[in-house]
C-alpha cells in the first residue's frame, strides 16, 4: 500500500525567510505519526502544503496518492484537519459549526457527533465568540474526528485543553488508529506523542533532523552511566564518544554515544566495575537537544 | 486609570499612519473651499449672488447644511457640511477600534493583566481620538485664518469640528459597552450618526423646522461660524459629551470584560439543513450588514425622495435657479436632474456596502477562519464565489429599495406614484455598473494583492472628493473620468445610454476575474 504522505525536498520561501528549506516526511498508511519541531520550525506551513493552502516552491508532495495542490477538493473529501487555533465564526453556534464543516468536507457521522460531544463534554449551542480557547479547540477537534475520513490532519490539536480531554483526546486518537485511520500528529506534549504516536519525525528550521520509530530515535542518542569502579579510570573522557565526564574518586558518571557503547563498556572492565546503572535518553532529552539545537 | 498614558502611546503607535492622514485631509478641504470659493467668486456681489442661487438650492442646503451668510466664510462653512459627518464617523470608528475591537480579539484581556486600571482602556482611546479632534479643530482654524478669514469664525469652525468629533467619540465610547462584538458596536454607532444626519438634513429642509437641534451635526453648523458666532451652542455639545460619559464609564465599570450589556442568546445545538454549501455560510455573515444597509438605504430613498418636489418649489421661487431651469428646459427638466444627483450620492452610499462585502473575504482570511472552510471539499472559486455574489447583488438589492423608496415618497408628493416610481427606481438602477466596478475591485485587490485589499475604500474616497470637489477645483475631463460615477447617464434627466454602462460592467468583470483568478493561485492564508 502506498504511504499516505510522501513529502521530499519540501522548500517554501516568504520574502526572505525560508520557512521549509528541504523537508522530508513520510507517513505510512494506518500509522498516527508525530510531527515535533520547535515553534517557527515549519510544521504549520507543511500542514498548509499538504492541505493545498500555500504552493510549494520546490520538492514533491504526495498526499493519498494525489497532488495536494491540483487535487486539492477529492482529497480533502478524504482528510480532516483540525488547526492549532481553531477560530470560530463570532455568530454561528459550535454544533453549527460543526456540522456545517462535516457538511462541507462530504459527511458526518451523526452517532459518532453525538458520542464526541459528549465525551469532550462540549456545549454545542454555544456562540462561537462565547467559547474559551480550550472549547473553539474541542469544537475542531469534533468537527474532525466525526466525520468518516481515511487521514486526519491536526496542528496541535490539544492546545488549551485541561489534562482530562487530552485524555480523552489520546482515548480517540487510538481507537481511530485500530479502526485504521491515519493521523499526521504535530505536537510539543512529549506524553501524547510517546502513547500515540508509532513513527515520528523531528523537524528544525525547515529541515528533517530526524524519522523513525521512538526506539529508534533512542538508539542514535547517548546513553547515561552512572558506574562504581574500583580504580578511577584515566583516558575516559579521552575514548572517542564519550561525553560529560564527571569523576568522583571511583563513581563515575558519563554520557556515551550508543556506537561507542561496546567499547566503553570494555575499556571499563578494566578498571573493576562494582555496580553499573545506564539509563537511556529520555524523550525530553531527545527533544530538547533538537529544540536547543545541540546536534549529536 | 493607571496605565493610561502607556495605552494612549499604543493606539498613537497603531494608528500613526492613519490619525496624521485623516486628520490632514479633513484639515486642508476647508481651506481649499475657501480658496476655490475665493477664486471662482472674487467680488462681493459674485458671492450673493452664488449665495442666493446655487448655495440655497434646497437639495444643497439638505446635502451639506444651512447658509447663513454671503460672505467667504459663511460660504465656506456651508461647503464644508458633510466633513461634519466623517468627523462624527472617524471619532465613533476610532474610539470603538481602540476598546471593543481590541477585547473582541482578546488583546485588552493580555493588556488588563498587566498594570492597568479598569478605565484606562476606554479613557485611552477617548484621549486618542479626542486628542485628534482637537488638533484637526485647532488647524481648521490656522488654515482658514491663513486665508485671511475673520478669526473669530475660523476659531468658531475649528471648534465646531472639535464639538463634533467629541460628542461621536462619546457615542462610540457608549456603543462600545453595549455589544460583544466590535461589528455590533459600529452598526449603534454608525445608526446614531445616520439618524443625527437625516435630522440635520430634515431639519433643515423645511421653514420652521427644528430637527436639526436634536442632531449633534446640526448644532455644530448652528453655531454660525462667520455669520454672528453663536458661542453657546458649543456648551450644548460640551453637554451631551459630558452626559455620555457620564453613561460610557459606570456602563464600563459594570460589565464584565469581553462582556456587553446587551444580552447573547444561546444558538442552536445542530445546525439547520440548508446549512451545508459556503453560500449558505456566506449568507449567514453577510445577512446583517445586508439587512442593515437596506435597511439606511431605504431610510434616504425616503429622505431624499421627500426632498425633490420641495427641492423644485423652492427653486422656482429663487430668481436666479429659476433663470437657470428655464435655460436647462423648464422645472420637470431640473426634477429630473436633481434625481440624477441624488442618485449618485445613493449610489456611493451602496458602493460602500459593495467593498465592505468583498472585503468580508480579506476579513475571514486574516481571521483563519477561511481555512478550515478551504481545507474541506469547496473550490477557491466557490468560495470566493459564495461573498462576491453579495458583494454584486446586495448593491443591486440595496439601490432597488432606495430608488423603491424614493419613488414613492416624490410620487405621493407630487400624486404620481405610478408615473414616478418607475422613474425614479430607473434613476438608481442605472447606478449600479459603477458601483459593481468599485465592488469588483476589492474583489481584484483581494485576490492579487491582498494586504493591499482595503485601498480599494480609498478609492471609493476618491471618488466621493472627485464628485464632491472636482466640479469646483476645475478639474481636468481626465480626471473627473477615473470615477465610474462620472460615466453613468443622468437618467431621467439624459436619456439612458447603454455603451457607458456596458462599458463599465466590462471593467467590472474583468476586475473579478482577475480577483478569482488570482485567489485561485495564491498562498492562503496571506497575514
Amino acid at each position: 500500500m502506498d504511504d499516505a504522505i510522501a513529502v521530499s525536498g519540501l522548500v517554501k520561501t516568504f520574502g526572505r525567510t525560508r520557512a521549509l528549506d528541504g523537508l522530508d516526511l513520510t507517513v505510512r498508511t494506518g500509522e498516527v505519526h508525530g510531527f515535533l519541531g520547535p515553534n517557527g520550525s515549519g510544521k504549520s506551513t507543511t500542514i498548509r502544503i499538504l492541505l493545498g493552502l500555500l504552493r510549494a516552491d520546490a520538492g514533491t508532495a504526495r498526499l493519498l496518492g494525489g497532488d495536494p495542490w491540483r487535487d486539492a477538493v477529492a482529497l480533502h473529501r478524504r482528510l480532516a484537519y483540525v488547526p492549532g487555533d481553531v477560530t470560530l465564526w463570532p455568530n454561528l453556534s459550535g454544533g453549527e459549526v460543526i456540522d456545517l464543516l462535516g457538511r462541507l468536507r462530504g459527511g458526518l457521522n451523526q452517532k459518532r457527533k453525538a458520542e464526541l460531544l459528549e465525551r469532550f463534554e462540549l456545549d454545542p449551542r454555544k456562540k462561537g465568540r462565547a467559547y474559551s480557547k480550550g472549547n473553539r479547540q474541542k469544537v475542531g477537534l469534533v468537527a474532525a474526528l466525526a466525520s468518516d475520513v481515511e487521514l486526519l490532519i491536526l496542528d496541535e490539536p490539544t492546545s488549551g485543553l485541561d489534562p482530562l480531554m487530552e485524555e480523552t483526546f489520546r482515548a480517540c486518537i487510538a481507537e481511530d488508529k485500530r479502526n485504521g485511520r491515519t493521523v499526521l500528529l504535530s505536537s510539543h506534549i512529549l506524553a501524547e506523542v510517546e502513547a500515540l504516536c508509532d513513527r515520528v519525525t523531528i523537524i528544525r528550521n525547515g529541515r528533517a533532523v530526524e524519522s523513525g520509530t521512538l526506539d529508534e530515535l533512542r538508539h542514535l542518542h547517548r546513553t547515561s552511566i552512572d558506574v562504581e569502579l574500583a580504580a578511577t579510570p584515566d583516558g575516559l573522557a579521552e575514548l572517542p564518544g564519550v561525553h560529560d565526564v564527571k569523576i568522583d574518586r571511583g563513581h563515575v558518571r558519563f554520557d556515551v554515544d550508543a556506537k561507542a557503547l561496546d567499547d566503553t563498556l570494555r575499556y571499563l572492565t578494566k578498571f573493576g566495575v562494582r555496580s553499573l546503572v545506564s539509563q537511556p535518553p529520555t524523550l525530553e532529552e531527545l527533544f530538547l537537544r533538537h529544540y536547543e539545537g545541540v546536534r549529536s | 486609570m493607571t496605565g493610561t498614558g502607556k495605552l494612549v502611546r499604543l493606539a498613537l503607535r497603531r494608528d500613526r499612519l492613519l490619525l496624521p492622514l485623516w486628520i490632514v485631509v479633513l484639515a486642508v478641504l476647508p481651506m481649499t473651499y475657501a480658496a476655490s470659493i475665493a477664486e471662482l467668486y472674487p467680488t462681493a456681489a459674485d458671492r450673493q449672488a452664488y449665495a442666493a442661487g446655487s448655495a440655497s438650492d434646497p437639495s444643497y442646503v439638505a446635502l451639506l447644511g444651512p447658509l447663513f451668510g454671503s460672505s467667504l466664510g459663511a460660504l465656506t462653512a456651508q461647503r464644508s457640511g458633510m466633513l461634519f459627518v466623517i468627523v462624527g464617523l472617524i471619532s465613533v470608528l476610532t474610539v470603538i477600534r481602540h476598546t471593543r475591537t481590541e477585547e473582541e480579539a482578546g488583546r485588552r484581556e493580555l493588556l488588563g493583566a498587566a498594570v492597568l486600571g479598569r478605565h484606562a482602556g476606554l479613557t485611552a482611546a477617548l484621549v486618542v481620538t479626542c486628542g485628534a479632534d482637537l488638533v484637526l479643530g485647532l488647524l481648521v482654524t490656522l488654515g482658514l485664518l491663513g486665508q485671511d478669514l475673520p478669526a473669530g469664525g475660523a476659531v468658531a469652525f475649528g471648534l465646531a469640528f472639535a464639538a463634533c468629533g467629541w460628542v461621536f467619540a462619546m457615542v462610540g465610547a457608549v456603543a462600545a459597552q453595549l455589544t460583544e462584538s466590535a461589528g455590533g458596536a459600529r452598526g449603534i454607532g454608525l445608526s446614531v450618526l445616520g439618524i443625527a444626519f437625516v435630522l440635520r438634513l430634515a431639519g433643515d429642509a423645511g421653514d420652521g423646522n427644528v430637527l436639526h437641534w436634536l442632531s449633534p451635526i446640526g448644532w455644530v453648523q448652528h453655531i454660525r461660524a462667520f455669520a454672528g458666532e453663536r458661542w453657546w451652542v458649543l456648551g450644548l455639545a460640551a453637554g451631551a459629551t459630558a452626559a455620555l460619559a457620564a453613561v460610557a464609564y459606570p456602563l464600563s465599570a459594570r460589565r464584565d470584560l469581553g462582556a456587553g450589556l446587551l444580552p447573547t442568546r444561546p444558538g442552536p445545538a445542530a445546525a439547520a439543513p440548508t446549512l451545508r454549501t459556503p453560500l449558505a455560510l456566506a449568507w449567514r455573515l453577510h445577512r446583517a450588514a445586508l439587512l442593515g444597509w437596506a435597511v439606511g438605504l431605504a431610510v434616504l430613498g425616503v429622505v431624499l425622495g421627500g426632498t425633490v418636489d420641495y427641492a423644485r418649489t423652492a427653486a422656482e421661487d429663487s430668481k436666479q435657479v429659476s433663470d437657470i431651469m428655464d435655460r436647462l428646459g423648464g422645472a420637470g427638466s431640473f426634477t429630473d436632474s436633481y434625481l440624477a444627483g441624488v442618485m449618485s450620492l445613493v449610489a456611493l452610499a451602496a458602493s460602500g456596502y459593495a467593498i465592505q462585502a468583498a472585503l468580508k473575504m480579506r476579513t475571514e482570511e486574516a481571521a483563519l477562519r477561511s481555512e478550515p472552510v478551504l481545507a474541506t471539499a469547496v473550490t477557491r472559486t466557490s468560495w470566493t464565489a459564495s461573498h462576491a455574489a453579495f458583494a454584486a447583488l446586495g448593491p443591486a438589492l440595496g439601490l432597488a429599495v432606495a430608488g423603491v423608496a424614493a419613488g414613492l415618497t416624490y410620487g405621493l408628493s407630487v400624486h404620481d406614484v405610478a408615473g414616478q416610481l418607475p422613474r425614479v427606481t430607473g434613476a438608481a438602477m442605472v447606478q449600479l455598473p459603477a458601483v459593481w466596478v468599485l465592488g469588483a475591485l476589492a474583489v481584484g485587490l483581494f485576490g492579487l494583492l491582498p494586504r493591499l485589499a482595503p485601498a480599494a475604500w480609498a478609492a471609493l474616497a476618491a471618488c466621493v472628493l472627485l464628485g464632491q470637489i472636482g466640479a469646483i477645483l476645475q478639474l481636468s475631463q481626465w480626471a473627473l473620468d477615473v470615477s465610474p460615477f462620472t460615466h453613468i447617464p443622468k437618467v431621467p434627466a439624459a436619456p439612458l445610454a447603454v455603451t457607458p454602462l456596458a462599458w463599465l460592467v466590462a471593467v467590472a468583470a474583468a476586475l473579478a476575474v482577475a480577483g478569482f483568478a488570482g485567489f485561485r493561485r495564491r498562498d492562503v492564508p496571506v497575514t
